[in-house]
């Protein structure tokens, strides 16, 4: 609701809001500092597109299961831009983005036929068809990947090779594609949305012409998603299989829930507990997937509403107002 | 040599015999997820796993306490079963009030947590399983050479869908569970346990699923992940046929099996993509799929 005069509770949300937007900013510009930037750079890569498949199962309500197309698909086209064709590293992020659109395109118009558990099966599905024909066709490598990929200069001016330069370009990155995002939650389409998604037939005979909503937050989403998964190559310098596996996309929505479904912190917090875990696993013996597997059930069992649904559940009631509590 | 469009017809029909066994375990499959999905409303994600430790069951009973093959195909069907009821019991009962996404992300979780602890015991690659000698040698047909244990796990397994047909359609304890998919709560009020049959119903898809990981374990290898890579074939079969429709699982998994077969032969490259293809095609002309009601 748009008012002239600020009441005081929301004059001290929003300053409380831009505090803790100028505090985040300060702690990511010298995180690398203290924490292995390579490490921080791949937060910020799954963070955007944990952030970005929210958009969908948040406040799209839709259980896509199979976002790891457009993140690893993006990877590969990028890749093989910036090893085979000499992209520049903006050029090379683009291209990713626009197979990543086309791509979601493609499978939203088919998906969004069906809803609910119907969609993420035909997601699964198709993302599954995209699997084999990456691993199929010959550019991919199938099971070696494209490696050795070059870091290639930003726009002619910006040598990308030092670690440290590198993390700022993919926070910088990372910052747009999480604007994009906030924007896209807080205009009248993500108003439309969040009505479609708590009642369709209704938003349906208001006159929403619901499958273009649903379609066009399903291809933004691809798009970010191929955003983060052509960052992704950028860092590690190679694409491979695992990154357009379903079991990615399966990662992917454990990191929302786990962080809070439709809150616009949660993805990002998810992502970090689930890399920082994996970290941790890989020095030891015992499968990752096991303890995916536990966070799921547990996830599930206890809580659903995901880390910061649950804070924002404790906070008192007169700190955010109904139609804020969704949105941090 | 007859040639059928430039195949050998040789070729073509043995290739054909895989693709029927293989539609056959799609029908299996996709007949207890739909008959899961018809009374419990759950996507079943763990249906995969339920195959798997199948397979496994009869790997660890023959090799470490020499049941027979046969003995196996009772026994580790009654395991997954077990299995399946106890998962059951304690955590999807407790989520048949929510939406029903929930459902399906609680078993995908179940099902990474059973493949991890396979692949953390068993390792990732495939244990071999020995065919039973009754049926290890093969029948000249004169056009063709039909291994007697593909034809007699394609029989058992389309005799196991007609079985499991007849109980629904014919006797007073399918009456039972299609009124409970219908009303489920007027069917308690006439004094039937709806939570055991709920409980009876996903343990007997996981036990249909056990069985087909059983008769899987001597052609394919044993390893964590074999059916994690199948369930999404199945998936494919279930939007094609349409959920809850039996006829449609069986008609639909025994088609798919052959249709890819039909692509290994004339196109290989192509087989992978065959069934995820025709299910964009079958969304896009009939989204509620080829048997299904609509929703």
């Amino acid at each position: 609701m748009a008012s002239a005069s600020l009441s005081l509770p929301m004059q001290r949300r929003k300053h409380l809001g831009v505090v803790l937007l100028l505090a985040s900013l300060a702690l990511l510009a010298v995180a690398p500092l203290f924490l292995y930037p390579v490490f921080l750079m791949k937060l910020l890569c799954f963070g955007l597109f944990a952030s970005a498949l929210n958009l969908v199962l948040g406040y799209g309500g839709m259980v896509a299961f199979g976002h790891a197309t457009f993140f690893g698909g993006a990877a590969y086209i990028t890749a093989h831009a910036l090893k085979e064709w000499g992209f520049g590293a903006g050029s090379g992020l683009m291209i990713g983005v626009a197979f990543a659109l086309v791509t979601g395109f493609l499978m939203g118009i088919i998906a969004i036929r069906r809803q609910g558990f119907y969609f993420a099966m035909t997601t699964l599905a198709l993302s599954q068809m995209a699997y084999f024909a990456f691993f199929q066709a010959p550019f991919t490598n199938a099971e070696d990947g494209i490696q050795r990929v070059p870091r290639p200069d930003f726009l002619g001016l910006v040598s990308l090779t030092d670690n440290l330069t590198l993390y700022y370009f993919v926070l910088a990155v990372f910052l747009i594609g999480m604007a994009v995002i906030w924007r896209v939650i807080h205009s009248p389409f993500g108003a439309s949305l969040t009505a479609i998604r708590e009642n369709e037939p209704r938003a349906l005979s208001l006159g929403y012409h619901t499958n273009r909503y649903k379609l066009t937050v399903f291809v933004i989403s691809a798009g970010l998603s191929g955003l983060a998964g052509s960052l992704k190559v950028l860092v590690f310098q190679i694409a491979t299989l695992t990154d357009v596996a379903w079991q990615m996309s399966g990662e992917v929505i454990l990191m929302t829930l786990l962080g809070g479904v439709g809150t616009f912190l949660g993805p990002m917090i998810g992502a970090a507990l689930v890399l920082t875990i994996q970290n941790y696993m890989a020095s030891t013996a015992v499968p990752v997937t096991i303890l995916i597997g536990l966070a799921f059930i547990g996830c599930v069992m206890l809580f659903r509403k995901g880390i910061v649904g649950e804070i924002i559940a404790l906070l008192p009631s007169g700190w955010l107002g109904n139609h804020d509590r969704e949105r941090v | 040599m007859t040639m059928i469009f430039g195949v050998p017809l040789v070729a073509l029909a043995s290739q054909l015999v895989i693709g029927l066994f293989n539609g056959a375990f799609y029908a299996l499959l996709s007949l207890g997820l739909g008959v899961i999905f018809g009374l419990l409303r759950v996507v079943n994600f763990t249906h995969g796993a339920f195959y798997t430790v199948g397979a496994f069951a009869a790997f660890l009973l023959t090799s470490y306490a020499g049941f027979s093959f046969w003995a196996c195909l009772v026994i580790a069907p009654l395991i997954v079963a077990a299995l399946a009821a106890v998962l059951e019991r304690s955590l999807l009962r407790k989520l048949y009030g929510l939406d029903a996404l929930y459902g399906l992300l609680l078993t995908f979780g179940i099902a990474l947590l059973i493949e991890g602890l396979l692949q953390f015991y068993f390792g990732v690659a495939g244990q071999p399983y020995q065919v039973p000698a009754l049926l290890s040698g093969t029948s000249n047909l004169g056009f063709m050479f039909l291994p007697h244990y593909r034809a007699f796990a394609i029989a058992v397994s389309l005799l196991l869908c007609l079985l499991t047909w007849l109980i629904i359609e014919y006797t007073s304890l399918g009456a039972k569970l299609r009124a409970a998919t219908e009303n489920s709560r007027l069917l308690e009020v006439f004094g039937v346990n709806v939570p055991l049959l709920l409980t009876c119903t996903y343990a007997f898809g996981g036990a249909l699923a056990g069985f087909a990981g059983v008769i899987a374990a001597p052609v394919f290898q044993v390893s964590p992940l074999m059916g994690a890579n199948l369930i999404i074939v199945v998936f494919a079969v279930v939007i094609i046929g349409g959920l809850g429709s039996i006829t449609g699982a069986i008609v639909s998994g025994l088609m798919l099996g052959t249709l890819e077969a039909l692509a290994k032969v004339y196109w290989p490259p192509s087989a992978n993509l065959v069934p995820f293809l025709i299910m964009a095609v079958v969304l896009f002309l009939r989204p509620r799929g080829l048997f299904g009601k609509g929703e």
